[in-house]
């Protein structure tokens, strides 16, 4: 579906909910519609950003299909974000890369773990890779210091940068004003720390059916917090490395390990949900052109919550040098594929709630 | 939506209460009477993707209660409710009933959450109704898909596309069977009572044109193309005692571009009172700016019902076109009056006569929407009352209008067990009725926004618990 075909859509399906506005209740979509009389493409590319897909609406209306209005807001505000994420990526050709989505993201994630692999034995000490190692510095055994530094530098600067243009690209394509507003943004990190919008008015989402329930709220707030519990921990160990000089592996009980370990854990859980969400979900709500992206997005997450908490169990035995080199081809891969496939989301429904708090 | 397993019903066994229908009434009746022991099996005619009846295209019902709550902002009493009553049927009523209904509907919002209704907040309420008008969140289909839910979590066995054709009743006035039409086959199923929560005939066009002629082939039904008024048909067959005016219908000015059937809200216009309403020979025909919208918003159906080819034209300016709801149809917009009556194929000059009358009879005012204005025409027959501003701000905008219709008032007659009426006065013992179907013994006339629901539930509950009683 082009660009111009989904705003067609999306511009059809919001003039008859606008005449409508039973679902004014649910979400923050439907009362910023109704400060609107037209929409303008704009309008309508921060409407489909600020949906998150909860499917309320469709199962609550009475136009959905088989109606003759055909009314299907979810899966036509899910097409036009896809066209909105098209349109924002930075640089422009890797826009490419959100078709296949899911075979792209597959295919880096093998080629940077066989790459991970094949650093470790390429540059670590003789014999190592295979060896068991205790103590300090024995990650850096299986892949040098300068090495783990400098290629994941490099990585975090490029999706940083890469996130950073799609935003300020996407921001100007919702035609967004007032960004640095202190109270919009307070708002809209307020939103996105209770993840408000998932809660459909007070009794969560259409998951995986008519029923509701807050089972996707709740495994949401599990990856969510699990990520940054994980972010946590990856930060605290680059301070202890690097300004108190005591470098991985560290103890069990100790903030990286626990942080890691708890987020891990609730990265797991909360991928698992999703995961089993998406596929026993009604799939009348959903687009088939996401489903690829959305779902590389949360395998990725979990294999590498997975690998990252055996690497926890097998850290002294000779498993450790393949299951850290697995492990950092994943981390690498979640870097790279960052600013070009789901997790573009975050960032983008971020962006739709600050000028959603701004109006 | 995960189809329920419809192959395992079991329909040559008789059942103990049979429900007719698949709306609100229906649903509230199944419930209660699954609740008091009773074996339910409701039929609804209807596909799953269209269940509920005209309960779909509702969106809140009224109650009385002492208090504001999470969902009302005050209180509404039983003398208020009353007035409000008393002043859109006009007396029309049955007063027994109606003081039942108002007195039963206290506190309903509770019953109703504890069936699977989700209320929306009051703070998040649009409308001038929040404090009479409990909102579903989402609407009627939300709702109704909130009952169905809880009542299969009861119990009840549910079936659709089951269609009722006909009643069976002895000798005594007992009903015993129904002749069901699923999926083209024919079936009896017997119960030991039976409740009929049908809805009236509006969708039954020949039914229509009984009465209107002609003109009904041009009425748009704004809900289901369920209600075709069978289980009505059969009853006043067998002797049944019907109230209400079979000739009255709620038929409101909806866009002459609103699909025939299930239209539901989004075709409504509420721009007649900021412009003129012409007719197919360009001419006006009715006061449009005689009161506020919503008082008006019933008597404009029957108005265009009555012009030729039964359509209307709305007429603004630039200067209103953003001073009410959007509808889902955009407006036809011209330069020039002339360009717009070539547009509305209309007679150019009469079109261009009518304007310019009424403009000239405008007279300077303070325009206020909110209020009943001084801004009215002099002169000039019929009048514009209120909020007449001279239409002269290109573009001009039209919006056409058929009648579409609502509900019809030709009811079945119950006592205050919901029990049906029968010519010789005595109560059919084992036949009940809820909704639609008999709401005409309480409104019968006008429109009170919620209030259908409101005879719909509380009936329902009466006739799923007499149902229940009669054979538990």
């Amino acid at each position: 579906m082009s660009a111009e075909t989904a705003t067609q859509e999306a511009h059809r399906i919001m003039t008859i909910c606008n005449a409508c506005r039973y679902c004014e209740g649910f979400c923050a979509v439907y009362p910023a519609m109704e400060l609107r009389r037209t929409f303008t493409p704009a309008d309508l590319i921060y409407l489909s950003n600020l949906c998150h897909n909860c499917r309320d609406c469709y199962y609550a209306c009475q136009y959905a299909p088989p109606h003759e209005f055909n009314l299907n807001v979810p899966r036509s505000l899910a097409e036009l974000r896809l066209a909105s994420y098209r349109k924002a990526i930075w640089p422009a050709p890797f826009a490419a890369l959100l078709t296949r989505n899911g075979r792209t993201v597959s295919a880096v994630a093998v080629i940077l773990v066989v790459a991970a692999v094949l650093l470790g034995l390429a540059i670590g000490q003789p014999n190592a890779f295979f060896g068991a190692h205790t103590g300090a510095n024995a990650f850096y055994n299986i892949i040098s210091y300068p090495a783990m530094v400098g290629i994941f530098s490099v990585l975090a600067l490029a999706a940083a940068l890469g996130l950073g243009m799609a935003m300020n690209r996407l921001w100007r394509a919702m035609a967004g004003s007032g960004f640095l507003n202190l109270k919009a943004q307070r708002q809209a990190v307020l939103d996105v720390l209770r993840l408000k919008y998932l809660d459909g008015g007070g009794y969560g989402c259409n998951y995986p059916d008519d029923r509701f329930s807050m089972a996707r709220r709740n495994f949401h707030h599990a990856v969510f917090y699990g990520f940054l519990a994980c972010l946590a921990s990856t930060t605290i160990a680059a301070f202890y490395d690097h300004f108190l000089h005591c470098p991985a592996p560290y103890p069990v009980l100790s903030w990286p390990v626990m942080l890691g370990t708890a987020g891990g854990l609730s990265l797991l859980v909360g991928t698992a949900g999703l995961i089993y969400l998406k596929i026993r979900m009604d799939r009348a709500p959903a687009s088939e052109k996401t489903a690829g992206m959305d779902l590389a997005f949360v395998v990725l997450l979990m294999l590498t919550s997975l690998s990252g908490l055996i690497l926890l169990m097998v850290r002294s035995t000779a498993a450790m040098g393949s299951l850290l080199a697995i492990h950092l081809g994943l981390v690498a891969t979640l870097f790279v594929t960052m600013p070009y496939g789901k997790f573009l989301h975050a960032v983008f429904r971020y962006l739709a709630l600050v000028k959603n708090a701004g109006e | 939506m995960i189809p329920p397993d419809q192959a395992r019903i079991d329909i040559s066994k008789p059942v103990d209460v049979l429900v007719i229908g698949g709306g609100n009434a229906a649903l509230c009746a199944a419930m209660t009477a699954r609740e008091a022991g009773a074996d339910v099996l409701a039929l609804e005619s209807a596909p799953i993707e269209f269940r509920g009846g005209n309960s779909r295209h509702t969106r809140n019902l009224r109650y009385m209660h002492a208090a504001a709550n999470d969902h009302l902002t005050g209180p509404y009493d039983e003398d208020e409710f009353w007035d409000d009553l008393m002043r859109v049927t006009d007396g029309r009523t049955d007063p027994d009933l109606a003081r039942l209904t108002i007195q039963q509907s206290r506190d309903l919002g509770d019953w109703m959450a504890r069936h699977g209704c989700m209320f929306q907040p009051s703070m998040r309420g649009t409308l001038h109704l929040s404090r009479t008008n409990a909102f579903f969140l989402g609407g009627g289909k939300a709702l109704m898909n909130g009952y169905y839910r809880h009542a299969r979590q009861l119990g009840v066995n549910i079936m659709y596309g089951a269609e009722v054709c006909d009643l069976t009743i002895d000798e005594s006035g007992r009903f015993t069977e129904a002749g069901v039409r699923i999926h083209n086959l024919m079936r009896t199923i017997q119960a030991k009572s039976v409740v009929i929560a049908s809805g009236g005939f509006q969708a039954n066009r020949p039914w229509l044109k009984k009465y209107w002629g002609p003109p009904a082939d041009n009425f748009i039904i704004r809900g289901t193309p369920y209600d075709r008024g069978r289980m009505l048909e059969v009853m006043i067959a067998k002797d049944a005692q019907t109230v209400g005016d079979p000739r009255q219908c709620h038929a409101v000015a909806i866009d002459a571009r609103a699909p025939e059937y299930d239209g539901g809200i989004v075709t409504r216009l509420d721009c007649v009172v900021f412009g003129i309403v012409v007719n197919r020979q360009a001419v006006r025909f009715y006061d449009e700016g005689e009161d506020f919208w919503p008082k008006r918003y019933a008597i404009w159906g029957r108005l265009v019902a009555k012009q030729p080819d039964q359509i209307a034209y709305c007429l603004i300016d630039a200067k209103s076109i953003d001073m009410f709801m959007p509808s889902v149809f955009a407006p036809i917009q011209a330069d020039s009056i002339a360009e717009m009556a070539q547009k509305l194929s209309l007679d150019a000059q009469v079109l261009g006569r009518t304007v310019d009358d009424f403009n000239q009879a405008t007279r300077a005012g303070d325009f206020d929407p909110a209020v009943l204005d001084d801004c009215r025409t002099q002169h000039l027959d019929p009048p514009k009352s209120h909020w007449a501003r001279p239409l002269d701000t290109p573009p001009f905008y039209a919006y056409p209008l058929r009648p579409g219709i609502t509900f019809t008032y030709l009811g079945l007659k119950v006592n205050a067990r919901a029990q049906v009426l029968m010519q010789d006065g005595r109560p059919a013992p084992n036949i009940f009725a809820a909704g639609e179907v008999m709401s005409g013994n309480i409104l019968g006339q006008g429109y009170m926004a919620g209030f259908g629901m409101t005879i719909g539930t509380v009936f329902g509950k009466i006739a799923g618990k007499e149902a229940a009683n009669h054979v538990c």
